[in-house]
């Protein structure tokens, strides 16, 4: 009663929580209402229609971009999570870890200083030791700046997690490697996943330092997108959109739902 | 990576047992320190070198001692060599702090409020709320800018609407500073309603009754009961959306256009082709000190904070 009782004592909130959902979510459903527009000029409805949606997915500079993104997230995804994976178990699990703390600034870096300072001063060392391949530029930069987002969430789960189970199987004659695989990795999991998605969503999502370092060849998703922003609202460009922020929003739910799946298991003995 | 730090049993029964631990941390830790060292901290060096280093003549730089990246900030050297105060660039620099810093006052404005309403439902319908909070985050961000070009633009929503309810036609929100402003705070809202949130369901209820039984008002109690025990999840958020707001680039080049520039997409503009390295390497110098500045003087405030309670 008393949890009702003091939402009641400022009135108000939940018609500005509506409003604030009505906030987060009509920009989004602007773009999905404009790519069924049959009009090229996006404000002026004349119809609904599929055909955007059709030339989108014949679009192949769109087909190539998102080729390209897909190839280096996937790369800046497994190298970011492996890194990260042993930065946490040495952090949290190593003895006598020298500079612990400032070990865990060093990988968190990314997240504490401006992307743009860290794209243009990447860019200067590329440029210095003669680094011309977009598609590597961008793939070192990505594990780069998506580590601390796969770390954190294997750090959490590391750290909450008891010892008990590693120490049974050391008792049963496991060797480290056996239970690092059949026992600490299943546990951290779900840690893991979340980690790895993270890190994919941010190097899929990543703008800033891709524009500065990619080259002809290493268009990404966002960069297009930028490009055909910049030309111009292309009739096309909202049926992209609106393909991109559905993918985004199924791959959201099935990561957070895994996520939370995982926070289930462990809170049960 | 991860199948190096850890030894196979053969080596690891040999060793007393404490050593794979040391061998753990060093190893473990290798890779991260090797790909930082490289892809950042190696670059940080070399940008700080670069903004005392001198413009070349066709792009780039040379190795030449040379300060005029930091004095072109605020100076304008002059026919005869002389120094003068010009202030565009000083201002570009205020508006970033201004906007960053209204951006993060707005979230909060709305974060509390929201956070606090979600943290008093059931279960159930609380996790609804949250995940639909986190959501839009995932959305591509230049996705969540472009939304608003769509809204706010000519031929736009906004404008088609103020047309429909007798205003003039063919009014235009975009390209000034309230337009950056709007995407700004768009794209940084779940970073601080996500914090605050945390913050507000540790919160406890009977504190707020209490306070209320002593006759405190609602005002009284928002300002020394509920805001006092969320200031972590406050400061937390102010961090995760003041500073990507100060090194905001999209927002103002695609809002704002090309005059109303912020710190990012002025350190843009030197590193495209035949700009000026030394004076973008002096700006991101400025913008990352500002930054450090801003986040030494949170974490002392929660120390003291800490030490205070």
């Amino acid at each position: 009663m008393s949890i009702r009782h003091d939402v009641k004592r400022y009135p108000g909130l939940g018609p500005l929580t509506a409003f604030f959902f009505l906030y987060l979510y009509a920009p989004l459903a602007v773009i999905v209402i404009y790519s069924f527009n049959a009009n090229r000029v996006a404000g002026v409805w004349t119809g609904f229609s599929l055909k955007w949606y059709g030339s989108a997915l014949n679009n192949a500079a769109l087909m190539n971009a998102l080729e390209t993104s897909l190839i280096i997230a996937a790369i800046a995804t497994t190298v970011s999570t492996l890194i990260a994976l042993s930065a946490a178990l040495a952090i949290i699990r190593g003895k006598n870890v020298r500079f612990r703390k400032l070990s865990e600034t060093v990988v968190n870096l990314p997240l504490l200083l401006p992307e743009i300072v860290l794209a243009v001063a990447t860019l200067i060392l590329f440029s210095l030791i003669d680094i011309q391949n977009g598609m590597v530029r961008l793939t070192i930069a990505h594990s780069a700046f998506c580590t601390p987002f796969a770390f954190l969430p294997i750090r959490a789960r590391l750290q909450g997690m008891s010892l008990d189970l590693e120490e049974a199987s050391a008792d049963l004659y496991a060797d480290r490697w056996t239970t690092f695989r059949r026992v600490t990795l299943p546990l951290i999991f779900p840690g893991v996943f979340s980690g790895a998605m993270l890190a994919f969503l941010i190097s899929m999502d990543d703008f800033i330092t891709s524009n500065l370092l990619a080259t002809g060849g290493s268009t990404t998703l966002p960069v297009y997108i930028y490009s055909l922003i910049r030309a111009g609202t292309s009739p096309e460009l909202n049926a992209i959109a609106t393909l991109l922020i559905l993918a985004s929003l199924v791959l959201a739910t099935a990561a957070l739902l895994v996520a939370a799946r995982g926070t289930r298991e462990n809170a049960e003995p | 990576m991860t199948e190096s730090a850890l030894p196979t049993t053969a080596e690891t029964e040999r060793r007393p047992r404490t050593r794979f631990w040391h061998d753990l941390a060093f190893w473990g830790l290798l890779p991260s320190r090797l790909l930082m060292g490289f892809a950042l901290i190696l670059p940080i060096f070399i940008i700080a070198a670069v903004s005392v280093a001198t413009r070349g003549a066709y792009g780039g730089f040379t190795w030449d001692f040379n300060l005029a990246g930091y004095t072109q900030i605020l100076f304008n050297e002059g026919w005869t060599g002389e120094l003068e105060f010009t202030p565009q660039y000083l201002l570009i620099i205020i508006r970033t702090f201004l906007l960053a810093g209204a951006t993060t006052l707005i979230c909060l404005a709305f974060a509390v409020p929201v956070a606090y309403f979600i943290s008093r439902q059931p279960p159930g319908r609380k996790a609804i709320l949250v995940y639909l909070v986190t959501l839009p985050f995932w959305v591509s961000m230049i996705l969540r800018v472009y939304a608003w070009m769509i809204i706010l633009g000519k031929d736009g929503t906004l404008p088609n609407l103020l047309e429909i309810l007798g205003f003039q036609p063919g009014m235009s929100f975009m390209f000034n500073d309230g337009a950056t402003l709007t995407a700004m705070v768009y794209t940084a809202m779940p970073l601080m309603v996500l914090p605050v949130f945390a913050s507000i369901e540790k919160l406890d209820g009977t504190l707020i009754e209490a306070s209320h039984d002593l006759y405190g008002n609602r005002w009284v109690t928002l300002r020394r009961v509920i805001l006092p025990l969320t200031a972590p999840g406050i400061t937390a958020g102010a961090i995760l959306v003041f500073v990507p707001a100060l090194g905001a680039v999209l927002e103002p080049t695609l809002m704002g256009g090309g005059k109303q520039m912020m710190m990012g997409s002025l350190i843009q503009l030197q590193f495209g082709g035949g700009r000026n390295w030394p004076f973008g390497a002096a700006i991101a110098m400025t913008l990352m000190a500002l930054v450090m500045i801003f986040l030494i003087a949170t974490a002392l405030r929660a120390a003291r904070r800490e030490a205070m309670s």
